[in-house]
Protein backbone atom coordinates (compact mmCIF):
# COMPACT_ATOMS: atom_id res chain seq x y z
CA UNK A 1 0.00 0.00 0.00
CA UNK A 2 1.43 3.40 -0.95
CA UNK A 3 1.01 6.42 1.32
CA UNK A 4 -1.06 9.10 -0.35
CA UNK A 5 0.59 12.48 -0.99
CA UNK A 6 -0.29 14.04 2.33
CA UNK A 7 -0.74 10.83 4.31
CA UNK A 8 1.61 10.54 7.25
CA UNK A 9 0.36 7.20 8.61
CA UNK A 10 -1.41 4.33 6.89
CA UNK A 11 -2.47 1.23 8.84
CA UNK A 12 -3.67 -1.45 6.45
CA UNK A 13 -5.59 -4.53 7.64
CA UNK A 14 -3.27 -5.03 10.64
CA UNK A 15 -3.90 -8.08 12.82
CA UNK A 16 -2.00 -8.89 16.01
CA UNK A 17 -2.31 -11.94 18.26
CA UNK A 18 -0.76 -12.84 21.59
CA UNK A 19 -0.42 -16.58 22.25
CA UNK A 20 -3.13 -17.28 19.67
CA UNK A 21 -5.53 -14.73 21.18
CA UNK A 22 -6.43 -12.04 18.62
CA UNK A 23 -5.92 -8.51 19.95
CA UNK A 24 -6.27 -6.52 16.73
CA UNK A 25 -8.29 -7.77 13.74
CA UNK A 26 -7.76 -6.19 10.33
CA UNK A 27 -7.46 -2.67 11.71
CA UNK A 28 -7.40 -0.14 8.86
CA UNK A 29 -7.17 3.65 8.91
CA UNK A 30 -4.94 6.45 7.68
CA UNK A 31 -4.04 9.91 8.91
CA UNK A 32 -3.10 12.97 6.92
CA UNK A 33 -0.62 15.70 7.74
CA UNK A 34 -1.68 17.84 10.71
CA UNK A 35 -4.68 15.69 11.67
CA UNK A 36 -5.55 15.33 15.35
CA UNK A 37 -6.94 11.88 16.01
CA UNK A 38 -8.16 10.20 19.16
CA UNK A 39 -7.59 6.46 19.56
CA UNK A 40 -10.52 5.52 21.78
CA UNK A 41 -11.27 2.28 23.56
CA UNK A 42 -11.70 0.75 26.99
CA UNK A 43 -8.81 -0.72 28.95
CA UNK A 44 -7.61 -3.84 27.16
CA UNK A 45 -9.10 -2.82 23.80
CA UNK A 46 -5.67 -2.97 22.12
CA UNK A 47 -4.76 0.74 22.03
CA UNK A 48 -1.23 0.27 23.36
CA UNK A 49 -0.72 -2.76 21.10
CA UNK A 50 -1.72 -0.68 18.08
CA UNK A 51 0.66 2.12 19.03
CA UNK A 52 3.48 -0.39 19.61
CA UNK A 53 2.76 -1.91 16.20
CA UNK A 54 2.99 1.50 14.53
CA UNK A 55 6.28 2.11 16.37
CA UNK A 56 7.63 -1.21 15.08
CA UNK A 57 7.94 -2.75 18.57
CA UNK A 58 5.26 -5.35 17.76
CA UNK A 59 5.27 -7.32 14.51
CA UNK A 60 1.77 -7.70 13.02
CA UNK A 61 0.47 -11.17 12.22
CA UNK A 62 -0.94 -9.76 8.99
CA UNK A 63 -1.22 -6.40 7.29
CA UNK A 64 1.26 -3.55 7.28
CA UNK A 65 1.97 -0.10 8.65
CA UNK A 66 3.41 2.68 6.52
CA UNK A 67 4.81 5.84 8.09
CA UNK A 68 5.88 8.83 6.03
CA UNK A 69 9.70 8.86 6.05
CA UNK A 70 10.21 12.31 4.54
CA UNK A 71 11.43 13.83 7.80
CA UNK A 72 13.62 10.90 8.94
CA UNK A 73 16.79 11.91 10.76
CA UNK A 74 19.91 9.79 11.31
CA UNK A 75 18.13 6.90 9.61
CA UNK A 76 15.45 6.85 12.31
CA UNK A 77 11.75 7.13 11.47
CA UNK A 78 10.59 10.53 12.64
CA UNK A 79 7.96 9.37 15.11
CA UNK A 80 7.58 11.20 18.38
CA UNK A 81 6.31 9.02 21.21
CA UNK A 82 5.05 9.69 24.72
CA UNK A 83 4.68 6.40 26.64
CA UNK A 84 1.87 5.60 29.03
CA UNK A 85 3.77 5.88 32.27
CA UNK A 86 7.29 6.71 33.29
CA UNK A 87 8.26 6.34 36.91
CA UNK A 88 10.83 9.00 37.66
CA UNK A 89 12.34 8.98 41.13
CA UNK A 90 12.63 12.43 42.69
CA UNK A 91 16.28 11.81 43.58
CA UNK A 92 17.41 11.25 40.00
CA UNK A 93 19.88 14.01 39.05
CA UNK A 94 18.23 14.87 35.75
CA UNK A 95 16.46 18.18 35.04
CA UNK A 96 13.46 18.62 32.80
CA UNK A 97 15.81 20.44 30.41
CA UNK A 98 18.08 17.35 30.23
CA UNK A 99 15.14 15.09 29.33
CA UNK A 100 14.20 17.37 26.43
CA UNK A 101 17.83 17.51 25.23
CA UNK A 102 17.99 13.70 25.24
CA UNK A 103 15.14 13.75 22.73
CA UNK A 104 17.48 15.55 20.37
CA UNK A 105 20.62 13.42 20.60
CA UNK A 106 20.06 10.73 23.25
CA UNK A 107 20.71 8.03 20.65
CA UNK A 108 24.19 9.29 19.85
CA UNK A 109 27.26 7.76 21.44
CA UNK A 110 29.76 9.87 23.35
CA UNK A 111 29.51 12.76 25.77
CA UNK A 112 27.13 15.64 25.10
CA UNK A 113 28.46 19.15 24.76
CA UNK A 114 26.20 22.09 25.42
CA UNK A 115 26.45 24.10 22.21
CA UNK A 116 24.47 27.32 21.69
CA UNK A 117 22.47 25.64 18.93
CA UNK A 118 21.54 22.74 21.21
CA UNK A 119 20.63 25.07 24.07
CA UNK A 120 18.52 27.18 21.69
CA UNK A 121 16.57 24.20 20.36
CA UNK A 122 15.87 22.94 23.89
CA UNK A 123 14.79 26.39 25.10
CA UNK A 124 12.54 26.80 22.07
CA UNK A 125 10.82 23.48 22.68
CA UNK A 126 10.45 24.12 26.43
CA UNK A 127 8.76 27.42 25.57
CA UNK A 128 6.49 25.72 23.01
CA UNK A 129 5.05 23.42 25.69
CA UNK A 130 5.04 26.04 28.45
CA UNK A 131 7.70 24.32 30.53
CA UNK A 132 10.25 27.13 30.99
CA UNK A 133 9.28 27.72 34.63
CA UNK A 134 10.27 24.25 35.76
CA UNK A 135 12.97 23.52 33.16
CA UNK A 136 15.73 23.44 35.79
CA UNK A 137 13.90 21.34 38.35
CA UNK A 138 14.53 17.64 38.87
CA UNK A 139 12.13 15.90 36.51
CA UNK A 140 11.11 13.46 39.25
CA UNK A 141 9.86 16.35 41.39
CA UNK A 142 7.40 17.61 38.76
CA UNK A 143 3.63 17.04 38.83
CA UNK A 144 1.98 14.63 36.38
CA UNK A 145 0.88 17.45 34.06
CA UNK A 146 4.34 19.07 34.14
CA UNK A 147 6.01 15.75 33.37
CA UNK A 148 3.65 15.27 30.41
CA UNK A 149 4.70 18.66 29.01
CA UNK A 150 8.36 17.69 29.34
CA UNK A 151 7.80 14.33 27.65
CA UNK A 152 5.88 16.02 24.81
CA UNK A 153 8.80 18.44 24.33
CA UNK A 154 11.18 15.43 24.37
CA UNK A 155 9.09 13.76 21.68
CA UNK A 156 8.78 16.85 19.48
CA UNK A 157 12.29 18.32 19.57
CA UNK A 158 13.35 16.36 16.48
CA UNK A 159 10.38 17.79 14.59
CA UNK A 160 8.58 14.52 13.79
CA UNK A 161 5.59 14.56 11.45
CA UNK A 162 3.82 11.94 13.55
CA UNK A 163 3.31 12.09 17.31
CA UNK A 164 1.94 9.07 19.19
CA UNK A 165 0.79 9.42 22.79
CA UNK A 166 -0.32 6.52 24.97
CA UNK A 167 -2.94 7.64 27.52
CA UNK A 168 -1.34 11.06 28.14
CA UNK A 169 -4.42 12.26 30.02
CA UNK A 170 -4.59 9.33 32.43
CA UNK A 171 -3.88 10.22 36.08
CA UNK A 172 -4.30 13.95 35.38
CA UNK A 173 -6.92 16.11 37.06
CA UNK A 174 -9.59 17.59 34.75
CA UNK A 175 -7.88 20.96 34.42
CA UNK A 176 -4.46 19.49 33.59
CA UNK A 177 -6.06 17.05 31.12
CA UNK A 178 -7.83 19.91 29.34
CA UNK A 179 -4.59 21.96 29.24
CA UNK A 180 -2.54 19.08 27.81
CA UNK A 181 -5.25 18.32 25.20
CA UNK A 182 -5.36 21.99 24.12
CA UNK A 183 -1.55 22.16 24.02
CA UNK A 184 -1.40 19.12 21.74
CA UNK A 185 -4.07 20.56 19.44
CA UNK A 186 -2.19 23.88 19.22
CA UNK A 187 1.13 22.14 18.43
CA UNK A 188 -0.61 20.00 15.84
CA UNK A 189 -1.98 23.07 14.05
CA UNK A 190 1.11 25.29 14.40
CA UNK A 191 3.67 22.68 13.34
CA UNK A 192 1.38 20.56 11.13
CA UNK A 193 2.08 17.49 13.22
CA UNK A 194 -0.17 14.46 12.92
CA UNK A 195 -1.26 13.43 16.42
CA UNK A 196 -2.62 10.00 17.37
CA UNK A 197 -3.57 10.02 21.04
CA UNK A 198 -4.98 7.03 22.90
CA UNK A 199 -7.46 7.53 25.72
CA UNK A 200 -10.23 5.63 27.43
CA UNK A 201 -12.19 8.88 27.95
CA UNK A 202 -12.94 10.70 24.71
CA UNK A 203 -14.83 13.59 26.31
CA UNK A 204 -11.86 15.94 26.95
CA UNK A 205 -10.96 15.54 23.26
CA UNK A 206 -14.42 15.96 21.71
CA UNK A 207 -14.01 19.63 20.70
CA UNK A 208 -10.47 19.05 19.43
CA UNK A 209 -10.50 15.85 17.38
CA UNK A 210 -10.47 15.89 13.57
CA UNK A 211 -10.89 12.13 13.51
CA UNK A 212 -11.41 9.22 15.81
CA UNK A 213 -10.29 5.60 15.67
CA UNK A 214 -12.57 3.56 17.92
CA UNK A 215 -11.29 0.15 19.02
CA UNK A 216 -13.57 -2.56 20.38
CA UNK A 217 -13.15 -6.33 20.40
CA UNK A 218 -9.96 -5.86 18.39
CA UNK A 219 -11.82 -4.23 15.51
CA UNK A 220 -11.65 -0.55 14.60
CA UNK A 221 -13.92 2.08 13.11
CA UNK A 222 -12.40 5.35 11.98
CA UNK A 223 -13.61 8.64 10.61
CA UNK A 224 -15.03 11.94 11.84
CA UNK A 225 -16.28 11.76 15.44
CA UNK A 226 -19.96 12.10 14.46
CA UNK A 227 -19.56 9.37 11.83
CA UNK A 228 -18.01 6.85 14.23
CA UNK A 229 -19.54 7.42 17.66
CA UNK A 230 -22.98 6.27 16.52
CA UNK A 231 -25.30 3.54 17.69
CA UNK A 232 -25.14 1.52 14.47
CA UNK A 233 -21.35 1.71 14.06
CA UNK A 234 -20.52 0.82 17.67
CA UNK A 235 -23.18 -1.93 17.79
CA UNK A 236 -21.52 -3.49 14.76
CA UNK A 237 -18.09 -3.22 16.40
CA UNK A 238 -19.16 -4.72 19.72
CA UNK A 239 -21.44 -7.32 18.15
CA UNK A 240 -24.47 -6.40 20.26
CA UNK A 241 -26.69 -3.36 20.70
CA UNK A 242 -24.97 -0.19 21.92
CA UNK A 243 -26.61 3.16 22.59
CA UNK A 244 -24.75 6.44 22.15
CA UNK A 245 -26.16 9.12 24.44
CA UNK A 246 -25.21 12.79 24.20
CA UNK A 247 -25.67 14.77 27.40
CA UNK A 248 -24.38 18.31 28.05
CA UNK A 249 -21.75 18.11 25.28
CA UNK A 250 -20.52 14.78 26.60
CA UNK A 251 -20.92 11.36 25.07
CA UNK A 252 -21.89 8.24 26.97
CA UNK A 253 -21.67 4.88 25.27
CA UNK A 254 -24.11 2.47 26.90
CA UNK A 255 -24.72 -1.25 26.49
CA UNK A 256 -28.54 -1.43 26.54
CA UNK A 257 -28.74 -5.21 27.00
CA UNK A 258 -26.50 -7.65 28.72
CA UNK A 259 -24.75 -9.75 26.12
CA UNK A 260 -24.56 -13.48 26.81
CA UNK A 261 -20.81 -13.32 26.71
CA UNK A 262 -19.51 -10.01 27.96
CA UNK A 263 -16.46 -8.96 25.96
CA UNK A 264 -13.29 -8.21 27.90
CA UNK A 265 -13.68 -4.59 26.89
CA UNK A 266 -16.77 -4.04 29.05
CA UNK A 267 -16.45 -6.65 31.77
CA UNK A 268 -15.43 -4.14 34.41
CA UNK A 269 -18.81 -2.39 34.20
CA UNK A 270 -22.22 -3.60 35.42
CA UNK A 271 -23.72 -5.70 32.65
CA UNK A 272 -26.94 -3.77 32.11
CA UNK A 273 -25.58 -0.23 32.22
CA UNK A 274 -22.17 -0.41 30.71
CA UNK A 275 -20.55 2.93 30.09
CA UNK A 276 -17.97 2.54 27.37
CA UNK A 277 -15.67 4.14 28.15
CA UNK B 1 52.37 25.37 57.17
CA UNK B 2 55.08 22.74 57.42
CA UNK B 3 53.94 21.79 60.90
CA UNK B 4 50.36 21.44 59.61
CA UNK B 5 51.50 19.14 56.80
CA UNK B 6 53.58 17.09 59.21
CA UNK B 7 50.51 16.77 61.41
CA UNK B 8 48.50 15.33 58.50
CA UNK B 9 51.24 13.30 56.84
CA UNK B 10 53.32 11.21 59.21
CA UNK B 11 57.03 10.64 58.37
CA UNK B 12 57.71 8.51 55.30
CA UNK B 13 54.25 8.90 53.76
CA UNK B 14 55.49 10.37 50.48
CA UNK B 15 58.42 7.97 50.09
CA UNK B 16 56.59 4.75 50.92
CA UNK B 17 56.22 2.44 47.89
CA UNK B 18 53.13 0.63 49.31
CA UNK B 19 51.49 4.05 49.83
CA UNK B 20 52.25 5.02 46.21
CA UNK B 21 50.68 1.82 44.94
CA UNK B 22 47.66 2.24 47.23
CA UNK B 23 47.15 5.86 46.08
CA UNK B 24 47.31 4.91 42.37
CA UNK B 25 45.14 1.78 42.53
CA UNK B 26 42.74 3.31 45.07
CA UNK B 27 42.47 6.56 43.11
CA UNK B 28 41.73 4.63 39.92
CA UNK B 29 39.07 2.59 41.68
CA UNK B 30 37.49 5.75 43.13
CA UNK B 31 37.31 7.46 39.74
CA UNK B 32 35.80 4.45 37.95
CA UNK B 33 33.38 3.70 40.81
CA UNK B 34 32.36 7.35 40.93
CA UNK B 35 31.40 7.40 37.26
CA UNK B 36 29.77 3.97 37.09
CA UNK B 37 28.09 4.39 40.47
CA UNK B 38 25.94 7.33 39.35
CA UNK B 39 24.45 5.31 36.49
CA UNK B 40 24.05 2.30 38.78
CA UNK B 41 22.03 4.38 41.26
CA UNK B 42 19.93 6.01 38.51
CA UNK B 43 19.16 2.59 37.03
CA UNK B 44 18.22 1.19 40.45
CA UNK B 45 20.94 -1.47 40.22
CA UNK B 46 22.60 -0.94 43.60
CA UNK B 47 21.73 -4.49 44.65
CA UNK B 48 23.19 -5.86 41.40
CA UNK B 49 26.37 -3.88 42.09
CA UNK B 50 26.62 -5.31 45.58
CA UNK B 51 25.96 -8.83 44.28
CA UNK B 52 28.63 -8.54 41.57
CA UNK B 53 31.10 -7.43 44.22
CA UNK B 54 30.28 -10.36 46.48
CA UNK B 55 30.42 -12.86 43.61
CA UNK B 56 33.79 -11.42 42.56
CA UNK B 57 35.14 -12.56 45.96
CA UNK B 58 35.02 -16.13 44.61
CA UNK B 59 37.45 -15.07 41.87
CA UNK B 60 39.61 -13.18 44.34
CA UNK B 61 39.90 -16.19 46.67
CA UNK B 62 40.54 -18.53 43.71
CA UNK B 63 43.41 -16.29 42.60
CA UNK B 64 45.13 -16.79 45.99
CA UNK B 65 44.74 -20.54 45.53
CA UNK B 66 46.12 -20.48 41.99
CA UNK B 67 48.77 -17.87 42.68
CA UNK B 68 47.62 -15.52 39.91
CA UNK B 69 47.04 -11.77 39.80
CA UNK B 70 44.10 -11.18 42.20
CA UNK B 71 42.65 -8.44 39.98
CA UNK B 72 42.27 -11.03 37.23
CA UNK B 73 40.38 -13.26 39.67
CA UNK B 74 38.01 -10.50 40.84
CA UNK B 75 37.51 -9.28 37.28
CA UNK B 76 36.92 -12.72 35.74
CA UNK B 77 34.28 -13.72 38.28
CA UNK B 78 32.52 -10.34 38.18
CA UNK B 79 32.32 -10.44 34.37
CA UNK B 80 30.93 -14.01 34.43
CA UNK B 81 28.31 -12.96 37.00
CA UNK B 82 27.36 -9.85 34.98
CA UNK B 83 26.88 -11.96 31.85
CA UNK B 84 24.85 -14.49 33.82
CA UNK B 85 22.54 -11.81 35.22
CA UNK B 86 21.87 -10.38 31.78
CA UNK B 87 21.45 -13.78 30.08
CA UNK B 88 18.90 -14.76 32.73
CA UNK B 89 16.74 -12.21 30.93
CA UNK B 90 14.70 -11.18 33.97
CA UNK B 91 12.71 -8.05 33.14
CA UNK B 92 10.58 -7.41 36.20
CA UNK B 93 12.33 -5.83 39.19
CA UNK B 94 11.28 -8.60 41.59
CA UNK B 95 12.37 -11.34 39.18
CA UNK B 96 15.67 -9.54 38.61
CA UNK B 97 16.30 -9.27 42.35
CA UNK B 98 15.62 -13.00 42.74
CA UNK B 99 18.14 -13.90 40.02
CA UNK B 100 20.65 -11.49 41.52
CA UNK B 101 20.12 -12.94 45.00
CA UNK B 102 20.58 -16.52 43.78
CA UNK B 103 23.83 -15.58 42.00
CA UNK B 104 25.05 -13.70 45.06
CA UNK B 105 24.49 -16.77 47.26
CA UNK B 106 26.19 -19.10 44.79
CA UNK B 107 29.17 -16.75 44.46
CA UNK B 108 29.67 -16.41 48.20
CA UNK B 109 29.37 -20.20 48.55
CA UNK B 110 32.19 -20.65 46.04
CA UNK B 111 34.23 -17.99 47.84
CA UNK B 112 33.75 -19.87 51.13
CA UNK B 113 35.05 -23.09 49.50
CA UNK B 114 38.09 -21.41 47.89
CA UNK B 115 38.96 -19.55 51.10
CA UNK B 116 38.72 -22.84 53.02
CA UNK B 117 41.24 -24.38 50.59
CA UNK B 118 43.39 -21.25 50.83
CA UNK B 119 43.58 -21.53 54.59
CA UNK B 120 43.94 -25.32 54.84
CA UNK B 121 46.33 -25.98 51.95
CA UNK B 122 48.35 -22.84 51.39
CA UNK B 123 48.56 -21.39 54.90
CA UNK B 124 47.46 -18.01 53.48
CA UNK B 125 45.57 -17.11 56.64
CA UNK B 126 45.26 -13.48 55.59
CA UNK B 127 43.48 -14.36 52.35
CA UNK B 128 39.98 -14.11 53.82
CA UNK B 129 40.58 -10.63 55.24
CA UNK B 130 42.32 -9.42 52.07
CA UNK B 131 39.63 -10.74 49.72
CA UNK B 132 36.65 -9.63 51.75
CA UNK B 133 37.86 -6.41 53.35
CA UNK B 134 40.93 -5.38 51.35
CA UNK B 135 44.52 -4.76 52.28
CA UNK B 136 45.66 -1.75 50.32
CA UNK B 137 49.18 -1.48 51.69
CA UNK B 138 49.94 -5.02 50.55
CA UNK B 139 48.86 -4.55 46.92
CA UNK B 140 51.84 -5.46 44.71
CA UNK B 141 53.08 -2.65 42.43
CA UNK B 142 53.01 -5.11 39.53
CA UNK B 143 49.21 -4.79 39.53
CA UNK B 144 49.25 -1.10 38.54
CA UNK B 145 49.42 -1.51 34.71
CA UNK B 146 46.48 -3.94 34.65
CA UNK B 147 44.48 -1.82 37.10
CA UNK B 148 45.00 1.29 35.00
CA UNK B 149 44.11 -0.58 31.80
CA UNK B 150 40.88 -1.88 33.35
CA UNK B 151 40.07 1.61 34.66
CA UNK B 152 40.72 3.33 31.34
CA UNK B 153 38.62 0.74 29.49
CA UNK B 154 35.72 1.21 31.93
CA UNK B 155 35.87 5.00 31.60
CA UNK B 156 36.08 4.85 27.80
CA UNK B 157 33.01 2.62 27.53
CA UNK B 158 31.12 4.77 30.08
CA UNK B 159 31.91 7.89 28.07
CA UNK B 160 30.79 6.22 24.86
CA UNK B 161 27.51 5.03 26.43
CA UNK B 162 26.79 8.28 28.30
CA UNK B 163 23.73 9.57 26.40
CA UNK B 164 22.07 6.28 25.35
CA UNK B 165 22.62 4.86 28.84
CA UNK B 166 21.15 7.93 30.51
CA UNK B 167 18.07 7.84 28.26
CA UNK B 168 17.62 4.07 28.64
CA UNK B 169 17.93 4.48 32.42
CA UNK B 170 15.11 7.05 32.44
CA UNK B 171 12.83 5.06 30.13
CA UNK B 172 13.69 1.99 28.04
CA UNK B 173 10.68 2.78 25.81
CA UNK B 174 11.86 6.30 25.00
CA UNK B 175 15.31 4.90 24.25
CA UNK B 176 13.94 2.17 21.98
CA UNK B 177 11.95 4.75 19.98
CA UNK B 178 15.23 6.51 19.24
CA UNK B 179 16.70 3.28 17.88
CA UNK B 180 18.79 2.47 20.95
CA UNK B 181 19.41 -1.25 21.52
CA UNK B 182 18.32 -1.13 25.14
CA UNK B 183 19.37 -4.67 26.07
CA UNK B 184 22.84 -4.26 24.57
CA UNK B 185 23.30 -0.98 26.44
CA UNK B 186 22.21 -2.72 29.66
CA UNK B 187 24.67 -5.58 29.11
CA UNK B 188 27.56 -3.19 28.41
CA UNK B 189 26.73 -1.24 31.57
CA UNK B 190 26.77 -4.47 33.60
CA UNK B 191 30.21 -5.31 32.17
CA UNK B 192 31.51 -1.84 33.07
CA UNK B 193 29.96 -2.34 36.51
CA UNK B 194 31.91 -5.61 36.78
CA UNK B 195 35.13 -3.72 35.95
CA UNK B 196 34.33 -1.12 38.60
CA UNK B 197 33.57 -3.60 41.38
CA UNK B 198 36.70 -5.63 40.56
CA UNK B 199 38.85 -2.52 40.96
CA UNK B 200 36.98 -1.52 44.12
CA UNK B 201 37.35 -5.06 45.50
CA UNK B 202 41.13 -4.74 45.12
CA UNK B 203 40.93 -1.54 47.15
CA UNK B 204 38.45 -2.05 49.98
CA UNK B 205 37.68 -5.75 49.52
CA UNK B 206 34.78 -7.49 47.87
CA UNK B 207 32.31 -6.98 50.72
CA UNK B 208 32.97 -3.26 51.05
CA UNK B 209 33.40 -2.46 47.35
CA UNK B 210 29.72 -1.64 46.98
CA UNK B 211 30.29 1.15 49.53
CA UNK B 212 32.82 2.74 47.18
CA UNK B 213 30.47 2.17 44.23
CA UNK B 214 27.20 3.41 45.75
CA UNK B 215 28.31 5.78 48.53
CA UNK B 216 29.95 8.57 46.48
CA UNK B 217 27.12 8.41 43.91
CA UNK B 218 24.52 8.69 46.66
CA UNK B 219 26.39 11.72 48.07
CA UNK B 220 26.57 13.35 44.63
CA UNK B 221 22.92 13.00 43.68
CA UNK B 222 21.96 14.71 46.93
CA UNK B 223 24.05 17.73 46.02
CA UNK B 224 23.32 18.25 42.33
CA UNK B 225 20.49 17.80 39.86
CA UNK B 226 22.65 17.68 36.72
CA UNK B 227 23.90 14.29 35.52
CA UNK B 228 27.34 15.57 34.44
CA UNK B 229 27.90 17.41 37.71
CA UNK B 230 26.68 14.38 39.66
CA UNK B 231 29.39 12.25 38.04
CA UNK B 232 32.06 14.88 38.80
CA UNK B 233 30.89 15.20 42.43
CA UNK B 234 30.77 11.41 42.79
CA UNK B 235 34.37 11.08 41.55
CA UNK B 236 35.49 13.85 43.92
CA UNK B 237 33.75 12.26 46.92
CA UNK B 238 35.30 8.89 46.05
CA UNK B 239 38.78 10.38 45.78
CA UNK B 240 38.44 12.32 49.05
CA UNK B 241 37.26 9.18 50.88
CA UNK B 242 39.87 6.86 49.33
CA UNK B 243 42.93 9.09 49.59
CA UNK B 244 41.75 10.42 52.95
CA UNK B 245 41.33 6.85 54.14
CA UNK B 246 44.85 5.94 53.01
CA UNK B 247 46.31 8.96 54.85
CA UNK B 248 44.40 8.18 58.05
CA UNK B 249 45.31 4.48 57.92
CA UNK B 250 48.98 5.35 57.44
CA UNK B 251 48.84 7.84 60.31
CA UNK B 252 47.14 5.27 62.53
CA UNK B 253 50.41 3.30 62.68
CA UNK B 254 51.73 6.22 64.72
CA UNK B 255 48.65 6.52 66.93
CA UNK B 256 48.87 2.88 67.99
CA UNK B 257 52.48 1.89 67.26
CA UNK B 258 52.73 -1.23 65.13
CA UNK B 259 48.98 -1.73 64.95
CA UNK B 260 47.59 0.51 62.22
CA UNK B 261 43.90 0.32 61.47
CA UNK B 262 42.64 -1.00 58.14
CA UNK B 263 42.33 1.43 55.21
CA UNK B 264 38.88 0.01 54.33
CA UNK B 265 37.52 1.12 57.69
CA UNK B 266 38.64 4.71 57.16
CA UNK B 267 37.38 4.85 53.54
CA UNK B 268 33.93 3.55 54.43
CA UNK B 269 33.78 5.82 57.51
CA UNK B 270 34.65 8.89 55.44
CA UNK B 271 31.97 7.97 52.87
CA UNK B 272 29.45 7.67 55.70
CA UNK B 273 30.43 11.05 57.16
CA UNK B 274 30.28 12.72 53.72
CA UNK B 275 26.85 11.17 53.11
CA UNK B 276 25.54 12.56 56.41
CA UNK B 277 26.98 15.98 55.54
CA UNK B 278 25.39 15.90 52.06
CA UNK B 279 22.06 14.92 53.58
CA UNK B 280 22.27 17.81 56.02
CA UNK B 281 23.18 20.26 53.23
CA UNK B 282 20.28 19.12 51.07
CA UNK B 283 17.88 19.18 53.98
CA UNK B 284 18.97 22.73 54.80
CA UNK B 285 18.84 23.96 51.20
CA UNK B 286 15.64 22.15 50.11
CA UNK B 287 15.32 19.56 47.39
CA UNK B 288 15.33 21.99 44.47
CA UNK B 289 18.11 24.25 45.69
CA UNK B 290 20.82 21.88 44.51
CA UNK B 291 23.09 23.06 41.70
Amino acid sequence: MQCQRDEVLAVDRVSVSFSGRPVLREVTFSLGAGEFCGLIGTNGAGKTTLLRTILGFQAPLAGRVRVDRASDQDGLPAIGYVPQKITLDSSIPVRARDVVALGLDGHRFGLSFSTKKRQGLVAEMLAAVGAEKFADQRVGNLSGGEQQRVLIAHALIRRPRLLLLDEPLANLDMRSAAEIASLLRRLSVEHRITVLLSTHDMNPLLPLMDRVVYLANGRAASGATDDVIRTDVLSRLYGYHIDVVRVHDRILVVAAEAPEEIPAAVEKYPAHVAQIP
Amino acid sequence: MRSLLSLIFEPGFFTSAPVHTAMIVGGGAAVVSGVVGVFTVIRGQSFAGHALADVSSAGGSASFLLGINPLLGFLGMAVIAAGGMELAGARLARERDLVTGIMLGAGLGLAALFLYFDVTTSSTTGAAITVMFGSMFSIPASIIPLALAVGVAALAVSGLLYRPLLLASLSPELAAVQGIHVRMIGLLHLLVLAFAVALAAMTVGAILSSALLIGPAAIAIRLTKRPGLAIAASVLAGLVATWGGIILAYDSFYWTPGHGWPVSFFIVSLIFVLYLAATAVRGHAGTEAAV
